[in-house]
């Protein structure tokens, strides 16, 4: 049963971004195949907490994230789905001083970015925003906010195959090759693809096709861990974050609330993980002491999932540094919602163009493998 | 016009309990399902279509019998003891 | 073997208590847990204390074996530990999470028995959710555990045993039933004659109840299709189609079921291997003669495992005992074996015959109509669900549930679970074991966000038993 497919860009990994990338080159006009080793968007970019934000990213993240900040109100029109995009702010809480200054400090940094940072203090907080608990006070952002995680990457790769992308699922690439100037792709199935160009976007699982081409990486596997409730009437109207981590929260419009923070665990096959039970607990009581509205709230169901995370935090996003036409962007660390539209973007331009107009220099392979970067090393 | 109508346990000590605001009266050995539907025809209204609900199951697997507390607690009427002095609200706000 | 944790039951039920009882006479000290605040299971469900109905009132024909499990697991007490309303929401790594009393202990267990049971086994038909429509095991709750009817003038609907029970029951107890109508046609009740060899008394029984309704004016109706549940704010009547005419019925009550489907999900999360099941049309854990799962140390027993009813749970729970007794080096009565596995056969064959005579109507989710609700949790209807399988290309059950929601709610799929799979497997022309099974996440049901972790040794209120 052997299935032949000439293309010009094949697309490895079917979550956010590979759809995205996918739903951008056919804009372009460029024939794409996207592949996925499941089904695409039920990986990372199904099961993240589904923060919409630029607040918190690194600097050289900002320019990346406020041109997907431009495309997440547009969804309905481009992907035919809003994907539950609510602009609801993104407030992030200070348990101390110290975090308080550290919130101040990058307001600071990021004056020039025009994220519109409010910094409020704990009367505000608390009046403003309900929370209870012990808050020194908040970094607000009004223009970040959530969406549906499980909606918005599966809506993408469906609106890549309307708009004529051949789109693979239960595919999993099992080897891909330089021939000639382009590249020969083998999936299960009996599929064979020839391209001109590759995008891998394969997640948690991009790392060994980096390491095909010479590139290891330090990619290291990451489990969030979440915990829903049952619908609750609206108490919390905003996206909650903390400095330094610990929890975050945000109530959906239908009324059920997500509560994120912990880690999970992976099961004996590390494709697939789970919270600890301890953990989901601990979010829990911190999170029913924050706020009222949780105080007689159940939680109906637990998730995890399978993220790839770069050791400074940053994704892997550009050229290959060892092969022409291979075009990398994963790692993105638990980080990777709100960008990855804008991501898919970029992507797409630097397929075509060979480059882009958003820096990304702090995202290249080469920051892993110094040495392979030297000019010249070609395979 | 209640939906449970009681063949047993008819003449035992009654207990005392509010439902939305109206004092009645169940037995002890009721679950609050049970007082609840023997003087009422829905123990809430479902949250997206404002639909009534009286349970279904009756043996806490189908979720469908949750009542509010007036405290705010949230409570599975089929699994819950009827205890005197609760004050249930059979009327959840509407949400979109 | 002091050093190594004590066996843990799941389940109160038949198989749990015959399990647990089995444990104790070889010498362990068993942890049983159960969500009911007595044991029993649903079958044996004991009702509230000064409930003076006898035995013979509640249980009927089964009283005797009743009163024998109950008195035999009070006789228990102080060899074992049980915790009644304790719902044990998590495992991982031979430690489960277990809710009781407010709180949360972790409790370490060295042999699982999973008795968890089965709850009954529906498919959407218009007007399912209104108050007053109950499953057909809910029914027989309301009136044995609670003394109560659902209604003045009851309709039972569907197929099984079950059906027939509930509804003879009700009329025994002075409760107007208008009519049971059965969803299969009449001509299978012929396999019925193939079980008198092999359990007489089980399909004379039946035979029986079908005749005394029949006499007390209830009307048996065969071949039951298009059921449509009417009423404003509850249940005022019910409408079906039957040889090309439609019908239709006031009433006030309706119990509803067709068949029963196992509770799986601790089975799920302690990775045991599921099979699917053709005779039972669900995703099952596998499990040997002796009930030893795929993962050692991890055994099945009763409903909660394949429907199999009262009595193989009973033989199950024992057998499953002596495997975990067997593998954990322990003297066990090997003689018990051979005449428990043989009675197991035999409950086999006899389900065999019962389901040929039952059959479940998966070929309803043929008619399942766009604006019927396929979901009661979410609030999700058919139409819905068809729209997200067309939009997203969805061929997958857990794929399905993340795009349209359905099984997301609070019961995680137990009602909703099997018509999703069998919409999906129509919509995509696909087999029904090809669409795959919902994946079980904790908590297997709803836990309080004020639930605290506690390390002081839990004493639970003793209840005595009836």
């Amino acid at each position: 049963m052997r299935r032949r497919i000439d293309c010009d860009v094949a697309i490895v990994g079917g979550g956010l971004v590979g759809s995205s990338a996918a739903l951008a080159l056919r804009g372009m006009g460029l024939t794409v195949t996207l592949l996925d080793k499941g089904f695409c968007g039920a990986q990372a970019s199904g099961v993240n907490y589904g923060g919409v934000r630029r607040q918190g990213r690194p600097p050289e993240q900002l320019p990346l994230s406020q041109r997907a900040h431009a495309i997440w109100p547009r969804l309905k029109a481009l992907i035919g789905h809003d994907g539950e995009f609510l602009r609801s702010g993104h407030l992030k809480l200070a348990r101390s001083e110290a975090d308080m200054a550290s919130l101040e400090a990058y307001a600071i940094r990021v004056v020039g970015f025009g994220l519109g940072l409010e910094l409020i203090g704990h009367n505000e907080a608390r009046q403003r925003f309900g929370l209870a608990g012990d808050i020194v006070g908040a970094s607000f952002c009004p223009g970040d906010g959530q969406a549906n995680p499980r909606l918005v990457a599966s809506a993408f790769a469906a609106a890549a195959r309307r708009a004529g992308a051949e789109v693979l699922e239960t595919a999993p690439v099992t080897g891909i090759v330089r021939r000639g100037e382009g590249f020969v792709l083998e999936a299960q199935g009996g599929i064979e693809l020839t391209a001109r160009s590759v995008v891998n976007s394969a997640g948690a699982w991009a790392d060994q096709f980096a390491q095909a081409f010479g590139e290891p990486v330090p990619l290291m596997r990451t489990y969030p861990s979440m915990v829903v409730t049952e619908p609750l009437d609206p108490f919390l109207a905003v996206n909650i974050g903390m400095e330094g981590g610990g929890i975050y929260a945000r109530q959906v419009a239908r009324g059920n609330c997500v509560v994120g923070g912990e880690r999970g665990l992976p099961l004996p096959d590390p494709d697939f993980s789970r919270p600890r039970g301890e953990g989901a607990l601990a979010i829990m009581q911190r999170a029913a002491g924050l706020f009222d509205g949780l105080r007689h709230a159940h939680a109906i169901r637990f998730w995890s999932g399978t993220e790839a995370t770069m050791p400074d935090g940053n994704p892997v996003i550009g050229p290959s540094s060892t092969t022409p036409g291979l075009v990398h962007a994963f790692g993105f660390s638990g980080a990777g919602f709100q960008i990855a539209p804008g991501v898919g973007e970029v992507l797409a331009e630097l397929v075509r163009d060979g480059r882009t107009t958003t820096p990304i220099d702090a995202f290249s392979i080469n920051r892993f493998n110094p040495v392979s970067s030297a000019a010249g090393d070609s395979r | 016009m209640p939906l449970l109508h009681r063949i047993a346990r008819t003449d035992h000590a009654p207990v005392a309990f509010t439902l939305d605001g109206v004092a009645c009266e169940g037995r002890t050995g009721d679950t609050l399902l049970t007082a609840i539907l023997c003087h009422a025809d829905k123990l809430r209204d479902s949250e997206f279509l404002a639909a009534p609900r009286a349970g279904f199951c009756l043996m806490g697997a189908c979720q469908d019998c949750w009542v509010m507390l007036a405290s705010g607690a949230r409570v599975r009427a089929c699994a819950t003891e009827l205890s005197s002095g609760m004050d249930v609200v059979t009327r959840c706000g509407e949400r979109s | 073997m002091s050093e190594r944790a004590a066996p843990l039951v799941v389940g109160a039920g038949p198989a749990g208590m015959r399990a647990a009882q089995a444990l104790v006479e070889a010498g362990l000290r068993p942890l049983v847990v159960d969500e009911a605040q007595a044991s029993g299971g649903q079958i044996y469900r004991q009702p509230p204390q000064g409930d003076d109905r006898s035995a013979d009132a509640l249980y009927g024909s089964e009283a005797a074996k009743a009163v024998r499990l109950h008195r035999g697991f009070a006789a228990l007490a102080d060899r074992l530990d049980y915790w009644p309303r304790a719902l044990l929401w998590n495992l991982r790594d031979g430690v489960a999470d277990i809710a009781v009393g407010g709180g949360n202990r972790r409790v370490a267990y060295d042999g699982l028995i999973l008795a968890t049971g089965a709850t009954d086994r529906v498919l959407p038909v218009p007007g399912w959710t209104l108050p007053g429509v109950f499953t057909l095991g809910g029914t027989q709750i309301a009136l044995k555990a609670q003394g109560c009817a659902i209604g003045r003038r009851v309709v039972f609907i569907g197929c099984g045993p079950l059906l027939y029970l509930v509804a003879w029951q009700y009329l025994k107890a002075g409760v107007a039933v208008a009519a049971v109508l059965d969803t299969a046609p009449l001509a299978r009740k012929l396999h019925l004659l193939r079980g008198m060899p092999l359990a007489p008394a089980i399909v004379l029984r039946g035979l029986r109840m079908a005749a005394e309704l029949q006499l007390r004016g209830t009307a048996i109706h065969h071949g039951v299709t298009d059921i449509r549940i009417e009423g404003r704010t509850r249940v005022e009547r019910i409408v079906w189609r039957q040889r090309g005419r439609d019908k239709s019925l006031a009433c006030d009550g309706i119990g509803y079921g067709l068949g029963l489907r196992p509770e799986t999900q601790l089975a799920d999360l302690a990775g045991c291997a599921f099979r699917f099941d053709r005779r039972d049309r669900a995703w099952l854990p596998e499990r040997d003669v002796s009930g030893r799962s795929s993962v050692p140390g991890i055994y099945l027993a009763g409903d909660g495992a394949r429907i199999a009813g009262a009595d193989a749970a009973e033989r199950a729970g024992e057998r499953a005992a002596l495997a975990l007794l067997e593998d954990r080096g322990l003297p066990y009565a090997a003689s018990r074996v051979a005449a428990l596995e043989r009675d197991l056969a035999r409950s086999d064959r006899v389900r065999d015959v019962l389901d040929a005579a039952f059959p479940y109507p998966a070929h309803w989710s043929r008619q399942i109509a766009d604006d019927t609700l396929l979901c009661r949790c979410e609030e999700v209807s058919a139409g819905e669900a068809r729209r997200a399988i067309a939009e997203f290309s969805l061929t997958e059950l857990n794929r399905l549930k993340a795009i349209s929601r359905i099984g997301m709610g609070r019961c995680q799929g137990r009602v909703c679970g099997a018509a999703a799979a069998e919409l999906l497997a129509r919509e995509t022309a696909q087999d029904i074991a090809a669409v795959g099974r919902l994946r079980t996440q904790a908590p297997v049901k709803p836990i309080p966000f004020t639930l605290t972790t506690s390390n002081e040794p839990h004493e639970p209120r003793h209840a005595p038993a009836h």
